[in-house]
């Protein structure tokens, strides 16, 4: 049987690629958040100390003598002293004129109230971050706006930054890996239950159609129960064709042995010669369907044996000679002579009953289509495994459907004339099968059947 | 160091030169191609160790070796940078300002002790404490002071002998001078009491440490408050005339510092003079050759630290404050 099953994608790949691409992103978004996180508060510490300084600076300021002071502690600048030794600018404005310090400083647009403002400029061909505050003073002549500009370059905080992001950049990638690593341990996991269904469907017998009783997640319960009641129906209703067959078989018959007796006992009464002629053919169409109604119901056993093997020791060479004898009435009616040969004595182990049967089967066979006064010659051997082969002097099988001879109900084109069901070879190879053997059939070069049972 | 021809030419004058110069000498060693201008604070007797030795390992070098005073340095510097390769000051804030202000470039030094250096760009290379120095033989049969609490006294009990006997730094002239009394200023309230009995018993005003001790050997002042121990162990080797103290209360220790000019015309050379002088400067003094003071802590020896705040003194505001009160007490 061969059937195309159509791949879309693989759910191992589908969970795998989510979850490490999900982890990913993750990672990603993770670095973006904590490197944003930590730039806010390196900048605030940057922007607090910028404050601190500011404030000392601006509290300084005092007005003596009508003219503006402004005595700042050392501290002021000693505060923004930093591992890399950031550049330090300051300016101090008074009512928007440049008292001291560095030119160039935005200073702060003529503000309203005390308020300090924060921003990164371009100063000196470097990036300074500048705090900007003011003050009003009253003095004799007036409000005076004292106005403070403290920048402070961004060496140290870069620094900072950096080492932040590589460390986050390297937690990221640990992060990342980390889930990789269990992204493959958690679909492996859950694929594995499947797998494990597979296989163990995989292991059945063919004819094995019982329900699948192991643990299983119950995400694959709806799947396994489908599959228990597909296959309990299939089980049901193969059984229950069986059943009918063997039923049928044997209801028919025994009817047909009365037809036939009565047949016998009107052939024997009846005198014009094409009332007989007419009675003979009905006898021989009797015989044929009482034949294959016993076969069947022979397949039938057979097809129930094979699934609950009785095994056993056979002699081979016993139970072939044992066959023969029983079968020596038939074969003298055509003068049929059946030769066995064998040497040594041939063991089996297997189920008696079925391959009595099987060997029956062959041996009917070979006298159905010997011609009268043919010789059937069987010969048992154990080299190199037992086996068993019959040949006859019959016409052969044809050649043409030699191979599709083993199906059921299937019968050789020569067949025509002689009493048979299409199941005797059936029969043989099934049970061959059973035991791990094999049946091979072939013509013979020298002309007549020939087939081999080994097991 | 025989097979060096060592030419030390003194130009006593440099028409081409506007500038005034308390020293200017060449050294070179025959053929040469590169002249590496340093302008220095420091006195070139001084110096002149290890120019000559740096010229052993360049022979195609020639140095230009200029010095002046710590304020004009920093005022000429300012004005032509492109001019000097190297600039050597023991004004530690002008030359930190130099710094900030963008006039250095960096050098990877990673022997350099991380306190010795600002932005990997200006690197200190001695260490020397302010002291007082006396005359002995003012102090014969006295009690030698020991501290500024100590000199303070002892000023008071002999008011008269010390009557316009002592001398400090003109704190308006010196980068150096007002490096020292900024940071005794902001260390102790010491230093306001110091100066104002110094400046009721009429104190002289020095430019340098040099005149100072030339005054002191001589007998002209009894007492210099603020001098650089370097200088004043240079000359007591000569005269034994007088005593070096360091202030046992608080020392203030300068770092003469160094760094190259951005625009310097020589970079390369430049900054290997300046691997030279640091190197040679981290090892124990030469008692026979060098001169300088070597960049080695004593334990518990604090220097001024070299941070932005070293420009809070230089601030115009802050200087006009500072001048004011230190005139009213000096000069009264």
């Amino acid at each position: 049987m061969t059937n195309t099953v159509r791949i879309s994608g693989s759910l191992r790949n589908r969970l795998m690629i989510t979850l490490i691409s999900g982890s990913a992103i993750l990672g990603i978004i993770l670095f973006f958040i904590v490197r944003g996180y930590a730039t806010q508060i390196a900048q605030d510490g940057q922007d607090n100390i910028l404050k601190a300084s500011l404030s000392s600076i601006l509290d300084a300021a005092t007005i003596q003598d009508g003219l503006v002071e402004v005595d700042f502690p050392y501290a002021s600048l000693s505060m923004l002293d930093t591992d890399l030794d950031d550049r330090v600018f300051y300016a101090i404005y008074q009512d928007g004129i440049l008292l001291s310090g560095y030119k160039g400083l935005p200073a702060p647009s003529s503000l309203t109230g005390e308020t300090r403002t924060f921003q990164t400029i371009k100063y000196k061909g470097t990036f300074a971050r500048v705090a900007n505050a003011n003050r009003i003073l009253v003095g004799e002549r007036g409000r005076i706006e004292i106005s403070v500009s403290v920048a402070q370059t961004q060496d140290d905080l870069s620094r900072t930054l950096n080492s932040i992001s590589k460390n986050v950049a390297v937690f990221g990638a640990g992060f990342f890996i980390l889930v990789a690593a269990l992204s493959y341990l958690a679909t492996s996991t859950t694929i594995n239950p499947l797998m494990r269904l597979a296989a163990s469907i995989k292991k059945r017998g063919p004819k094995d159609l019982s329900p699948f009783e192991k643990e299983i997640p119950s995400e694959m319960v709806p799947l396994v129960s489908s599959l228990n009641r597909l296959m309990g129906r299939l089980d049901l209703s193969l059984k229950q064709s069986e059943d009918f067959i063997a039923e049928a078989a044997h209801r028919v018959r025994t009817p047909l042995a009365t037809v036939r007796s009565y047949a016998d006992a009107t052939l024997q009464r009846v005198s014009k010669s094409e009332n007989r002629e007419a009675l003979r053919s009905m006898v021989r169409a009797i015989d044929e369907a009482s034949r294959a109604a016993s076969q069947l119901l022979d397949h039938a056993m057979i097809t129930f044996r094979t699934d609950h093997l009785q095994k056993e020791y056979i002699d081979l060479i016993d139970l072939v000679q044992d066959l023969a004898l029983r079968l020596s009435p038939i074969a003298e009616m055509k003068d049929v002579k059946i030769l066995v040969n064998h040497k040594n004595p041939v063991e089996i182990h297997g189920d008696f009953i079925l391959i009595q049967n099987a060997i029956r089967n062959l041996i009917d066979n070979a006298l159905k289509y010997s011609p009268n006064e043919a010789i059937i010659k069987i010969s048992v051997g154990s080299e190199p495994t037992p086996y068993l082969k019959i040949h006859d002097e019959g016409p052969g099988f044809p050649p043409d459907d030699i191979q599709n001879l083993t199906l059921r109900f299937t019968r050789g084109k020569n067949a025509n004339g002689i009493i048979g069901s299409g199941l005797g070879l059936t029969i043989a190879k099934d049970v061959a099968n059973a035991h791990n053997g094999r049946l091979e059939i072939f013509n013979h070069k020298k002309g007549g059947a020939c087939a081999i049972l080994s097991f | 160091m025989r097979y060096i021809i060592v030419l030390v030419l003194i130009f006593i004058t440099y028409s081409l030169n506007a500038e005034e110069w308390e020293d200017q000498r060449i050294f070179s060693s025959g053929s040469t191609n590169q002249t590496l201008r340093i302008l220095s604070s420091t006195d070139t007797s001084f110096f002149e160790p290890i120019l000559k030795s740096y010229l052993v390992d360049n022979p195609a070098t020639k140095i230009e070796y200029l010095v002046t005073g710590t304020a004009s340095l920093d005022k000429i510097f300012r004005n032509t940078p492109e001019k000097y390769d190297l600039v050597i000051s023991s004004a530690m804030d002008l030359q930190l300002k130099l710094v900030n202000d963008g006039f250095a470039i960096k050098i990877q030094d990673s022997n350099h002790p991380s306190w010795a250096k600002w932005r990997k760009s200006l690197f200190a290379f001695t260490i020397e404490p302010a002291a007082i120095v006396i005359n002995k033989r003012a102090f014969a049969n006295q009690k030698i002071p020991q501290s500024r609490q100590d000199l303070i006294k002892a000023l008071r009990s002999r008011s008269k002998f010390f009557q316009n006997r002592l001398g400090t730094y003109d704190v308006r002239k010196s980068g150096l001078g007002y490096l020292f009394a900024t940071q005794d200023a902001r260390t102790s309230e010491t230093y306001w009491r110091l100066m104002e009995v110094m400046g009721g018993l009429g104190t002289q005003l020095y430019c340098c440490s040099g005149d100072m001790i030339d005054d002191l050997i001589s007998g002209k002042i009894a007492v210099a408050y603020n001098v650089l121990s370097s200088y004043a162990g240079a000359r007591k080797k000569v005269s034994d005339e007088i005593e070096i103290i360091l202030p046992a209360d608080f020392p203030t220790t300068m770092m003469r510092t160094a760094m190259v000019s951005k625009l310097a015309p020589n970079v390369e050379n430049a900054k290997n003079f300046m691997l030279h002088l640091l190197k040679t400067q981290l090892k124990p003094a030469d008692k026979n050759n060098y001169t300088l003071p070597p960049l080695l802590l004593k334990p518990g020896q604090q220097t001024i630290i070299l941070e932005p705040a070293l420009m809070t003194y230089l601030d115009k505001l802050k200087r006009q404050t500072f001048i004011k009160e230190w005139e009213r007490a000096i000069i009264q």
